[in-house]
C-alpha cells in the first residue's frame, strides 16, 4: 500500500521541516507534562520519607510538647476538626441557599448574574485577606483570638465553593422534571427542595467535600483568627490549636523534634486533603 | 411558604453579593490611620521602619509582582504543553489519570509547598544549581545583573518557581476546558488541509480560544499574587528591593503572615493597607479574567 504522506514528505523539504518541528513541539508538550508530574511525585516522596518515619500512635494521644519533650498533635487535630466542622456547618447552608437563588429564581433580574460573577472572584480571592477581614470585623471587636473567628474565616472560604457547585448542579437538572411537578400542583419551594435538590444531590455533596478539603489545609486565614494553643482546648471562645498553624510554627522552629512533628502533621494533612479530593471525584463520577 | 423560601434564598445570595464590598470596606476602615498619614505616596515609598513609624509599600508590592511574573513565565508554557498533550496527544484512557494527577498539584496545601521548598528544594538548589546559573551568566551583560548575588537558595526566584508549580493546575484546567470548546469541524478542516498537530493547535485552536487562554492566565496570576504560606517560607522576608532575582525580598502576603500578629498601632494599620492593596490588585485581575472567559463563552460559534 502506498502512504501518500510519506511520498510527500520524502520529496518535499518544506513538509519534512514542518514534520520535524511538529515532532519537536509534541515532544516538548510531553516534557511539560513530565515537568508538572515531577514536582508532584517529588513532594509526595518527600512526605513519605520525612513524615512516614515520624508517624506514630502518640501523635493521636499526646498534646503538642514544649521543645525537647516528646508529644503528639492531638490538640491540633481536635482543634482543626472542630473548626472545620463548624466552618462547614455555617458555610454550607448559606452556600446552598445562595446557589439555589442563582439557579432557580435568578433567571431574570440583575442580582443573580452579578452575584455569580462576584462569587467567582471570591472563590479565588487570597485566603489571607479573608483572615484579615475576620480579624477586622470580629477579632478586633471582641478583643481576642478565638476558635469561632477561625471557623468564620473557614466558612467564608466554604461559601463560594458551595455556591458554585450548587448553582451548576441545579442548572443541570432538566426543566421537564420541574414542569412535571408543577403540573401536579406542587408549589415551587417543594419542587426545589424535594425534586431539584434530590436530582442534584451528588453534585452538591461533591462541592461540599471539595470545600472541606480546601479548608482542611488552609493556614493563612487561621493565623490572625484562631491563632494557636499549646494545650488541649475545646473552648471555641479562646485560641484553638490547629494543624496548619502548628505545622507552620514547628517547621520554622530550630528544634529537631518540633520539625519532626511538623512533618508528621504535614503527612496527615496531605493524606486527608488528597483523600477527600479523590473521594469527591469518585463520588461524582458515579 | 413559597415567598418565604424565595426571599430566604435571595437574602443569602445578596449576602454573597455584598461580601466582597464588605471585605474592601473593612480593610479600608482598618487602614484609615495609615492612609491618612502616608497618603498615596505609600504605594511607591521604599521604607519599612517600625521604630520611627514610617511605612511604604514599595518592597512588598514589587516582591509580589515580581514573584508572580516569574511564576507566569514558567507556568504558562508548561500549562500550554500539558493542556495540548492532554487534549490532542494522550491516549484516551490516560487522559483521566494524568489530568487528575495534575489537578492534585492544586489540592496539596500551600504550607506543604512551603515546607518542602525550604527543607528539600532550597538546599539542593543552593548547592548544586544556583552557583552554576550564576557563573554561567557571569560575563553576559545585563543577565549577569539579573542572576547575580550570593547563592542563598531562598529568594525571589525560588518563590516564583514554587508559585509556578502551584498555579500550573489552575491554568491547565482552564486551557483544557477552552480547548475542548473548539468545534471538531474546525480542527478536522485544518488536518484535512495537511496541517500537523502543532500547526492545528498553534494556528487554529489557540486563536479560537485566545480570550479563554488569557482568562486562564489571569486566573493563575490572581492565585499567584495572593499565595501566602509557600512564599513566606522561601522568599527570605527581607524588606529590601531585590537587586537580582536570587535576592531575598518580601511579598505582601508574607509580610502580613510574618508581622501582623506582633504589630500594633500604625504598623497594624499599614499592614491592613497592604492587605487592601493586595485585595484590590487580585480583584481587578480576577474580574478581568472572568470577563475574558465570559466573552469566550458568548462568542462561541462566531468568528474571532
Amino acid at each position: 500500500m502506498f502512504d501518500t504522506n510519506s511520498i510527500v514528505s520524502l520529496s518535499n523539504p518544506v513538509y519534512k521541516r514542518r514534520q520535524r518541528f511538529n515532532r519537536l513541539m509534541l515532544a516538548l508538550s510531553f516534557v511539560a507534562l513530565l515537568f508538572g508530574l515531577f514536582w508532584l511525585f517529588w513532594i509526595i516522596l518527600t512526605l513519605v520519607v520525612k513524615g512516614g518515619g515520624a508517624l506514630s500512635l502518640s501523635l493521636l494521644t499526646q498534646a503538642t510538647p514544649p521543645p525537647g519533650a516528646t508529644g503528639g498533635l492531638v490538640n491540633a487535630i481536635v482543634g482543626s476538626i472542630m473548626m472545620a466542622i463548624v466552618g462547614t456547618l455555617i458555610g454550607t447552608p448559606i452556600g446552598i441557599l445562595a446557589g439555589t437563588y442563582l439557579a432557580e429564581y435568578g433567571r431574570r433580574g440583575w442580582l443573580a448574574p452579578a452575584t455569580r460573577f462576584l462569587n467567582d472572584v471570591l472563590l479565588s480571592a487570597p485566603s489571607i485577606i479573608i483572615g484579615l477581614f475576620i480579624y477586622a470585623v470580629f477579632v478586633a471587636q471582641v478583643g481576642h483570638y478565638s476558635g469561632w473567628a477561625g471557623s468564620f474565616a473557614l466558612a467564608i472560604l466554604v461559601i463560594p465553593v458551595v455556591v458554585r457547585s450548587t448553582d451548576n448542579m441545579l442548572l443541570l437538572v432538566p426543566n421537564s422534571l420541574r414542569e412535571a411537578a408543577a403540573a401536579l400542583g406542587c408549589p415551587q419551594w417543594r419542587i426545589v427542595t424535594r425534586i431539584c435538590y434530590r436530582a442534584a444531590s451528588t453534585g452538591i455533596i461533591t462541592g461540599v467535600l471539595l470545600a472541606v478539603a480546601r479548608i482542611s489545609g488552609e493556614t493563612a486565614p487561621l493565623l490572625f483568627t484562631a491563632l494557636n494553643n499549646q494545650f488541649m482546648s475545646m473552648n471555641m471562645n479562646a485560641p484553638v490549636a490547629n494543624l496548619p498553624v502548628v505545622i507552620y510554627q514547628y517547621a520554622a522552629s530550630p528544634y529537631a523534634d518540633w520539625n519532626r512533628l511538623a512533618w508528621a502533621g504535614a503527612v496527615l494533612i496531605t493524606l486527608l486533603v488528597l483523600g477527600i479530593n479523590i473521594a469527591a471525584r469518585a463520588l461524582f463520577r458515579k | 411558604m413559597d415567598v418565604v423560601f424565595k426571599n430566604v434564598t435571595r437574602t443569602f445570595a445578596f449576602l454573597v453579593f455584598i461580601l466582597l464590598a464588605a471585605i474592601m470596606v473593612s480593610l479600608a476602615y482598618g487602614s484609615r490611620e495609615s492612609i491618612a498619614a502616608f497618603g498615596l505616596g505609600f504605594l511607591w515609598t521604599n521604607n519599612w521602619d517600625p521604630v520611627n513609624h514610617l511605612y511604604g509599600a514599595l518592597v512588598p508590592v514589587v516582591g509580589t509582582l515580581l514573584t508572580s511574573i516569574i511564576a507566569l513565565v514558567i507556568a504558562v508554557p508548561v500549562s500550554f504543553g500539558i493542556a495540548m498533550f492532554l487534549t490532542e496527544l494522550s491516549p484516551t484512557w490516560l487522559r483521566r489519570p494524568l489530568g487528575t494527577a495534575v489537578e492534585m498539584l492544586a489540592a496539596i496545601p500551600s504550607i506543604i509547598y512551603g515546607m518542602w521548598g525550604l527543607f528539600v528544594f532550597v538546599p539542593l538548589f543552593q548547592s548544586y544549581i544556583q552557583p552554576g546559573i550564576i557563573s554561567f551568566f557571569e560575563y553576559v551583560p545585563v543577565l549577569n545583573q539579573v542572576f547575580s548575588g550570593p547563592p542563598f537558595g531562598i529568594g525571589v526566584f525560588t518563590a516564583g518557581l514554587i508559585l509556578s508549580i502551584m498555579v500550573i493546575p489552575f491554568i491547565t484546567a482552564v486551557m483544557r476546558d477552552v480547548f475542548e470548546l473548539v468545534p471538531g469541524m474546525l480542527k478536522e478542516s485544518a488536518y484535512g488541509l495537511g496541517g500537523t498537530t502543532w500547526e492545528v493547535v498553534w494556528k487554529v485552536v489557540l486563536p479560537y480560544t485566545k480570550h479563554g487562554v488569557i482568562g486562564g492566565i489571569m486566573l493563575g496570576l490572581g492565585r499567584a499574587l495572593g499565595e501566602t504560606m509557600a512564599v513566606t517560607f522561601v522568599i527570605g522576608n527581607a524588606f529590601n528591593l531585590p537587586g537580582s532575582i536570587f535576592a531575598p525580598s518580601n511579598s505582601i502576603a508574607s509580610a502580613l503572615a510574618n508581622e501582623f500578629n506582633e504589630a500594633g498601632g500604625m504598623q497594624k494599620s499599614a499592614l491592613l493597607e497592604l492587605g487592601l492593596i493586595l485585595f484590590l490588585i487580585t480583584t481587578v485581575v480576577l474580574v478581568l479574567s472572568k470577563l475574558l472567559l465570559l466573552r469566550l463563552s458568548k462568542g462561541e460559534g462566531t468568528s474571532h
